[in-house]
């Protein structure tokens, strides 16, 4: 287990316990953490919510977000920020967080890097490691070689709805794209994985 | 008989003349009389054109002869904010046909808000052997292309500064146009371009110029191709950082860090993108020499800030976004005693998150009595706060607060702004530069006039409540040089009461207020000086003057002036 982290941003842990069965979901809550160092408690990530997480910044969980009112955005050039500025500070590369079913961590990939979806898969394999790109027809799918497990590239897109990726020309894809996940063969195929809260298996 | 200033003989004159540095002691001893003049012109070496249609090239260079290094600046400030349309003017390409005739010798040009052609550049390249330094600051009209004319030309060239340009970025190849011969490079600035440059070009550069001082690179150089260049370069005093935005991999912080370790001469930090809390430590190591820190593009928060500024105990001057919220700015309070000055950019103009306020630049002012140079922008604001800020930091010589919401009252109290400002001009007697926003009315120009003497520059947007604002402004500040005015209720009667101003400011800018062609058809009828100059929207009915430009001039109405632009 490689000992990165990439940008992660930490959720108001949930206070309501939850349970199913006799498990208490805090107790398999996923935690981060370099091995040895005391654990962050991270709350699982909802599907229905979408939080527009800021890339490379910090997530100020105490700001109010308003919607802005429109006539501000109608006057010209105001605030007095030069528009070099303006676009300076949104991210140069359209950059996604990449999450693996199995996996702790997540990764980033900077999608304009690429020219398309070969690249892209490549890409993922360079990232994980242990995954390996398996051609099945026109299907892009990856292996872990190890135990056979399969894993199908799916998105978030522009409208919160996930979206397997490879269906629409890549541009459309780079436009839209908020987020990957590679989810484990057998829960894209019920399409149960997709809707639920996730439970991250730990392999501390 | 006691020698008197005209009598010195002329080489004594010019040989004093040409060891001063300043522009304003040149300005002032060419004023003494007739002979000082003469003596004076023929020496000057540097000249800064601040209004480009101020003075034309050719009364330029047939006042001073020996001319080898030009600052021009051009558009008004206002463009900066799209407010100035396309194709409105400020071309170099005159002042360079001039300057390749009467100064083929000329070594720096330094160029702000202009437009630049690339065959500008190519004729800058090819028709100056001496050529050192280029600057481009705001300019716009060029791309990559015209900087691999520059790259391929100019032999000695010892400063390339390319900073905020409206520029085409065509793509990186221009850098690979430096000849291996050239080894003069003591700046070399591409921050912000966008697209990749060579790494080997860059490379090789770095490390053949031994006198590189200055390296700004952009954000497609990642953390291991800096660390390389440090390892070249660690004379560097200014260093530009490409992007953090990488899988980190623990070992190559400690790379970078070495390599920081290495250059003890580092006293400016800039660049930053995308960087994170676990990305900074590399960093740490020249942190405690640093005396400018620009975060301006590093969107961190208040405990990453606090971890740098922890170290950086010599820090004058700071630029950071506002995601560092006030906890940030008390960690400047707490950590920065020698700070003289402060930016805090808006991270998403739009965006309503609170970002700083009023307590964050009380914090600041508690902590820093040094301060004289503040830019804030804030979503709300409060005269108690400010009025503080006056108390604890009465040296300002730059007060640029910016409430981003047009006309905002102080919220605690919801009343007027007034006496915010009033603070600041009644205590700040050094204020040089005063940028006013919130809800504000008459009171507040009222007090600026009354109080802000030493005042040079004004920017002042969605305020006032009638003429009297503008009039006390133009009566009371003497010094006035620049006003910028938007969206104002100032007509007609509050341009002419600055008639006898207008002569010794540079210019003064008025748009979408309440003045019409009328006004300034009259203004320019009583100032044969001036350029009244009306920017027609279209739309617009004809008494209506919804963008006035204003400057003293020796030039006359401009010659270039696009349809749009009537001069008066």
């Amino acid at each position: 287990m490689s000992s990165e982290i990439s940008n992660i941003t930490s959720e108001p842990p949930n206070t309501d316990a939850v349970t199913v069965g006799s498990l208490n979901i805090n107790d398999t809550e996923l935690t981060l953490g370099l091995p040895g160092e005391s654990r962050k408690l991270v709350a699982k990530r909802r599907f229905s919510v979408i939080t527009d997480l800021k890339l490379g910044g910090n997530h100020r969980s105490d700001s109010i977000i308003t919607k802005n009112s429109p006539s501000k955005e109608q006057l010209v050039g105001w605030p007095p920020v030069r528009s070099y500025r303006k676009n300076m500070t949104k991210s140069d590369c359209k950059y996604v967080k990449v999450a693996v079913d199995g996996a702790p961590y997540l990764r980033k990939v900077g999608l304009e890097l690429y020219s398309g979806y070969q690249q892209l898969m490549c890409a993922f394999e360079d990232l994980f490691s242990c995954l390996a790109i398996k051609n099945v027809s026109n299907e892009m799918k990856l292996m872990d070689p190890v135990n056979g497990t399969e894993y199908v590239p799916t998105y978030e897109d522009k409208d919160g709805d996930w979206m397997l990726v490879g269906d629409v020309p890549w541009k459309m894809f780079v436009e839209s794209c908020k987020r990957i996940r590679l989810m484990k063969n057998s829960e894209a195929i019920n399409g149960s994985g997709m809707h639920n809260s996730q439970i991250f298996e730990t392999t501390f | 008989m006691d020698p008197t200033p005209s009598s010195l003989p002329e080489d004594f004159l010019k040989r004093t003349f040409s060891l001063l540095t300043s522009d304003t002691d040149h300005n002032s001893v060419s004023l003494v009389c007739k002979h000082w003049y003469t003596a004076e012109r023929l020496t000057r070496r540097h000249v800064s054109i601040r209004n480009c249609y101020s003075v034309s090239p050719e009364i330029l260079t047939a006042r001073f002869p020996a001319i080898r290094s030009v600052t021009l600046k051009g558009k008004p400030r206002f463009s900066d904010f799209n407010l100035v349309p396309d194709d409105w003017g400020a071309d170099v390409q005159p002042w360079l046909n001039a300057f390749a005739t009467a100064y083929p010798c000329l070594e720096e040009v330094r160029l702000k808000r202009m437009v630049v052609s690339d065959e500008s550049l190519e004729f800058l390249a090819l028709n100056f052997d001496e050529f050192k330094c280029l600057s481009l600051l705001s300019c716009e009209g060029f791309s990559t292309l015209g900087l691999e004319a520059i790259a391929t030309y100019c032999k000695n060239l010892t400063e390339l500064d390319i900073q905020e340009n409206g520029i085409d970025d065509l793509g990186g190849d221009w850098l690979s146009y430096f000849p291996e011969n050239l080894t003069s490079l003591e700046v070399l600035n591409f921050s912000t371009l966008t697209s990749e440059v060579s790494f080997d070009a860059l490379e090789s550069l770095v490390s053949r110029c031994k006198s590189l001082r200055v390296l700004k690179v952009n954000r497609k150089v990642n953390l291991e191709q800096l660390k390389r260049l440090l390892v070249l370069a660690p004379q560097l005093t200014e260093l530009g950082m490409g992007s953090f935005m990488e899988e980190l991999v623990s070992s190559s912080v400690n790379g970078l860090e070495e390599a920081f370790s290495k250059c003890g001469n580092l006293v400016t930090l800039s660049g930053f993108w995308d960087a994170t809390l676990l990305h900074l430590p590399a960093v740490y190591p020249v942190c405690g020499n640093l005396t400018f820190l620009n975060l301006s593009y590093a969107n961190i928060g208040p405990d990453e800030l606090e971890q740098i500024l922890a170290r950086s105990k010599r820090l004058v001057r700071l630029w950071v976004v506002d995601t560092v919220g006030d906890k940030g700015l008390e960690a400047v309070g707490s950590h920065c005693p020698l700070l003289e000055e402060l930016r805090v950019f808006p991270v998403d103009p739009f965006d309503q998150k609170l970002g700083v306020t009023d307590s964050g630049l009380v914090a600041v002012s508690k902590g820093c009595p040094k301060l004289h140079y503040i830019l804030y922008f804030c979503q709300r604001m409060t005269n108690a706060a400010v009025i503080t800020v006056a108390e604890n930091c009465p040296n300002f010589t730059h007060f640029r607060l910016c409430i981003m919401n047009p006309r905002e009252p102080d919220y605690l109290t919801n009343e007027p702004m007034d006496e915010a400002f009033g603070a600041i001009v009644k205590t700040c007697t050094k204020l040089q530069r005063l940028s006013v926003s919130g809800l504000l009315t008459d009171l507040a120009f009222e007090y600026i006039g009354k109080y802000a003497k030493n005042l040079e520059t004004l920017s002042v947007a969605f305020a006032g409540s009638s003429n009297l604002g503008m009039e006390y402004v133009m009566r009371g500040c003497p010094k006035l040089k620049r006003v910028e005015i938007r969206d104002c209720p100032f007509g007609d009667s509050a341009l002419l009461s600055g008639l006898t101003q207008y002569e010794s400011m540079r210019s003064l800018w008025m748009s979408d207020c309440n003045v019409t062609m009328d006004g300034c058809k009259k203004l320019a009828e009583e100032m044969s000086r001036l350029n009244v100059e009306v920017i027609k929207d279209e739309g617009d009915d004809d008494q209506v003057a919804s963008k006035v430009y204003v400057y003293q001039t020796v030039a006359g109405p401009r010659k270039d002036a696009p349809p749009f632009v009537v001069t008066l």
